[in-house]
């Protein structure tokens, strides 16, 4: 079944169509009297031609070559890899939400703007804080309307001298390219030898110049910071504000909140700890809370509600301003408000305790063979370290290879970068023990096979569908794009011949 | 217990023992008690599906959208014919509940959609790197200025105010926190103003922006604003709407160093605003200054074609502070529903849902100006959308038009006030001759 696949262009047959539009039933226009002739086209795009079952069967089989949730376990270290529930794909493809148009009358929209106002209270009250901006696609981008509101504040209050901003040395990479992405210069704190962060380092780092601090709370390592209060008071006392990565959410849900721990903004990734699906890289959503302080900087629009009406209030002059076109990634909203419904109050505590129980029975049975850069009680995610194997000859690479021969999918590896050959396990709750058992089982063979036969792991995977890839050559050689060879029927052009890409870039024409 | 979780309270028991363990509880003591949260959280009870589904499907149906109403408005979002396979392929779990495919020995599915996706975007704009998507044409678009402004070392860019007032306003808020100046220059008649454009290019100017077809429909001068931009040594930046490029000049050929846009005409449903899919295209020379994602192809040990994430040195996760953006995602599900619009649309496909959105916008415009209510706004030529000035106001226009089940064109007044009483009507494939024709009639009572 999951033989390689010809891209799309290359199954393209001159003539053939996967489509029909009812006949034009107005005057034909003829474009060329229409427009000038130089803004039309000469040639067609280069599209392929394909029947609709062409087209079906292409991108099952393409779907044939992916593993997502569904298919097994993913324990994806940071990424918050749960079960999607089906029922949430059945909400957000209601008639009423997917043919709505984001400039219809807010008199016709009232059931999307409640939706949104009451997602906006519940993810306020998860966080404790004041008011959310819905709007932030996605995690990154919700970092970086949080980081613009602090800038706003600071401005306002006329502290344009603070241009730096802390990031610990576990964080995300996504921290420090925000962060820099909104003009500051990054300053690095360092972890001290319980995995938080140091307290000496980020009182002498703490001052006049300093707008703020992002920290994950539990950490990369999946370590709860139990100095927060004291971080906190060290930053607000040295006149910063504090931004929490939302990333780690998962392991505190109805335990405790961002808000209460001293955080003045929160992002939060609905399709980590709120269950919308991942979508192979994207549609996330990416909300950001604030305290009260700072809700007159978050993003317009918001919806506010007058007793009666529901409505977009434009009209806020310290807004950051527009951070996104119409309002968001709605639709992803839609699934995070079911799954909520879904869980109520006591589900989503049970998910948070589920998920520390999971990550601490792993830990617990892993430890006996794998290297613990830090030995403590884990919140939803731990990291061990390969350097045991690295020893033995195979890196945390191949152990995560061979892992697909075992049919899971590796957790993430090489993060945080302060652990060495890290290997960083996050079981989610909606796993069952039986196969948190399964993927115990074949982390301690592979450790096995690290020691009696390491050859075997240094050239995994054997069973997917392709082998260890050439990420070397990827970069030497780039070609990002298919290009149908000049002259040449693109149907007689595929390269199945494996070895080199060169059918797709016959010699003497530019690779891309 | 909870239908999403499947340990039971005995299997927990055993866990916690196996951990010397003997309440839940005890796992959570680093966390501090003063900030510990005594109560349960504030959200509505657990809700059974049936329950779920009640619940949500009345917020659904108090709605009233492009299904109940006829639907003319456009201005960014469009309300085009979506093939039934593109759901149907979404809704496949190898697809929608797979993650970043940085795993590729088990994502090569992802992987090469996203290559197919690039590929399909150079076709498009005629330039020759894409990346492998971004959040939306707004996004895309302040994105791209900002890769300009790294690639020229420059602190300023020129924006038509012919391009959408809010992928304007979303490059204006990067632009604040960026220290990027962002410089508008007023349209003129409904279309980039040249002459303004060229007075306003400084030698800080790192890009020139335009749309086209811009806001109003109106296909721009993209070569005119090429040359302006070159000769201040400066890029030209072009926002694009994907289904005019089965008609219109690529922008690749008219001197455009780097295209964006929004993806959704291509299939995706109106959603109120989102998700939807920015698209990234730049020449050659800019490729190390693209952000987000990029798959190429290599091989894998037995000598196979095969499918990667590569020039990963731009990004966050590698580059931390220094990368080219701190984007992470893309939005590969929306990313990959425009690769299947593509697909099954094909070149013939594209082209005749742009021809009949030209042949049915040009009847709408020829239409309501013989009524003689309306005038014509501008000259130029225009893609699926027009201006007309009205003679009623456009809100008391709108209203009328509501209680007949039509959703009329956008009032222009709200962002140009030397625009009141002017009409953005968008028209696409799916709107007949009898509901044109019925937007006439009633647009005249």
């Amino acid at each position: 079944m999951r033989k390689a696949t010809k891209l799309i262009f290359e199954q393209s047959v001159a003539g053939r169509r996967g489509y029909q539009l009812p006949p034009l039933d107005t005057p034909t226009v003829n474009v060329s009297d229409h427009y000038p002739a130089d803004v039309l086209r000469t040639q067609p795009p280069g599209l392929p031609e394909v029947s609709e079952i062409d087209a079906i069967r292409h991108f099952t089989a393409l779907s044939q070559r992916n593993y997502g949730v569904d298919a097994g376990f993913y324990p994806l270290g940071s990424c918050t890899m749960k079960y999607n529930p089906k029922i949430n794909e059945d909400v957000a493809r209601l008639c009423g939400f997917t043919n709505s148009h984001p400039y219809q009358p807010e008199e016709l929209s009232q059931g999307i703007l409640e939706l949104l106002y009451k997602l906006d209270q519940m993810l306020a009250d998860v966080t404790g804080m004041a008011r959310m901006s819905l709007t932030p696609a996605a995690g990154a981008h919700g970092e970086m309307a949080g980081i613009m509101a602090i800038k706003a504040y600071h401005r306002h209050n006329g502290q344009q001298q603070r241009t730096k901003f802390i990031v610990t040395d576990s964080a995300h990479g996504t921290n420090p390219a925000t962060a820099a992405a909104a003009g500051y210069e990054t300053v690095e704190v360092k972890s001290n030898d319980r995995g938080g962060v140091d307290l000496n380092e980020l009182q002498r780092l703490m001052g006049p110049d300093v707008a703020g601090l992002m920290l994950t709370n539990p950490n990369t390592l999946g370590l709860f910071e139990c100095d927060i209060v004291k971080i906190a008071s060290i930053v607000h006392g040295g006149g910063g504000l504090l931004y929490y990565d939302g990333a780690n959410a998962n392991a505190i849900m109805g335990i405790t909140r961002p808000g209460d721990m001293g955080f003045d903004v929160v992002h939060l990734n609905l399709h980590k700890s709120f269950s919308t699906p991942h979508g192979g890289g994207g549609p996330g959503a990416g909300p950001i809370g604030v305290k009260e302080h700072l809700v007159p900087f978050l993003p317009r629009p918001i919806v506010e509600y007058d007793g009666t009406k529901y409505y977009f209030d434009h009209d806020r002059p310290l807004s950051v301003g527009r951070i996104k076109n119409f309002y968001g990634h709605f639709l992803v909203l839609v699934r995070a408000y079911a799954y909520i419904l879904s869980m109520g109050p006591e589900g989503l505590r049970h998910a948070s305790e589920t998920a520390v129980l999971n990550a601490n029975y792993m830990l617990h049975k892993l430890k006996t063979r794998f290297d613990v850069p830090y030995d403590r009680i884990c919140m939803h995610e731990f990291v061990l370290s390969g350097q045991r194997q690295k020893n033995q000859g195979c890196s945390t690479l191949d152990i995560a290879k061979r892992l697909l021969d075992y049919g899971f999918h590796p957790p993430t590896v090489y993060f945080p970068l302060i652990v060495k050959e890290a290997i960083m396990v996050e079981p989610v709750e909606t796993e069952p023990v039986e196969t948190l058992d399964a993927f115990i089982d074949a982390m301690l063979r592979i450790a096995d096979e690290v020691e009696t036969d390491p050859d075997l792991v240094k050239h995994a995977p054997y069973s997917t569908v392709v082998g260890r890839l050439d990420e070397v050559k990827a970069v030497r050689q780039p070609v990002l794009r298919y290009k149908e060879a000049p002259g040449t029927d693109a149907s007689a052009a595929h390269p199945t011949r494996p070895t080199t890409p060169s059918p797709m870039a016959p010699a003497g024409k530019a690779i891309i | 217990m909870h239908r999403y979780i499947p340990n039971t309270d005995t299997q927990r028991q055993e866990m916690l023992a196996s951990l010397g363990m003997q309440h839940i509880e005890e796992l959570f003591a680093d966390i501090p008690a003063q900030v510990r949260l005594n109560r349960p959280l504030d959200v509505p009870r657990s809700h059974s599906e049936l329950e779920l589904m009640t619940h949500i499907k009345a917020l659904a149906d108090k709605n009233l959208g492009a299904t109940d109403y006829v639907c003319f408005r456009g201005a960014g979002a469009y309300d085009h014919y979506t093939p039934s396979i593109v759901n149907h392929m979404l809704l496949r779990q190898e697809f929608f509940t797979a993650y970043t495919p940085y795993q590729p020995e088990i994502s090569q599915g992802t992987l090469q959609a996203i290559f197919e996706f690039q590929s399909m975007v150079c076709e498009l704009t005629g330039l020759d790197v894409a990346n492998a998507s971004v959040y939306d044409g707004a996004t895309a678009l302040a994105e791209a200025a900002m890769m300009a402004g790294n690639a020229t070392r420059r602190s300023e860019v020129v924006v038509s105010g012919t391009v959408h007032p809010e992928h304007r306003a979303v490059l204006e808020t990067y632009g604040r926190t960026r220290d990027m100046t962002v410089k508008v220059v007023p349209h003129k008649a409904g279309c980039a103003d040249m002459e303004a454009l060229r007075l306003a290019v400084t030698p800080i100017t790192a890009a020139v922006i335009l749309q086209s077809p811009n806001f109003f429909g109106v296909v721009e001068d993209l070569s005119g604003a090429a040359s302006i931009a070159h000769a201040a040594g400066a890029l030209l930046i072009a926002s694009v709407d994907p289904l005019s490029l089965g008609l219109l000049k690529p922008p690749g050929e008219l001197g455009v160093d780097i295209a964006v846009g929004d993806g959704q005409p291509l299939g995706v449903p109106l959603s109120f605003g989102g998700p939807y899919v920015g698209f990234m295209a730049a020449s050659q020379k800019l490729l190390r200054n693209l952000p987000g994602r990029i798959v190429g192809i290599t091989s894998d040990t037995a000598g196979q074609r095969a499918y990667v994430l590569t020039m990963q040195t731009r990004e966050q996760h590698i580059r931390r502070e220094k990368a080219t953006s701190n984007i992470c995602t893309n939005n590969a599900l929306v990313a990959l529903a425009t690769s299947i619009y593509l697909t099954v649309m094909g070149k013939a496909g594209l082209r005749e849902v742009a021809e009949q959105c030209v042949s049915k916008s040009c009847y709408a415009y020829a239409e309501l100006l013989k009524t003689g209510e309306f005038e014509p706004a501008f000259a130029a030529p225009f893609f699926r959308e027009f201006v007309v000035k009205s003679k009623r106001p456009v809100a008391e226009l709108n209203q009328g038009l509501l209680t007949h089940q039509i959703l009329g064109g956008y009032d222009l007044g709200q962002d140009y006030p030397d625009l009141q009483n002017h009409w953005l009507v968008a028209v696409t494939e799916k709107r007949t001759k009898a509901e044109i024709d019925h937007l006439v009639r009633k647009a005249v009572q």
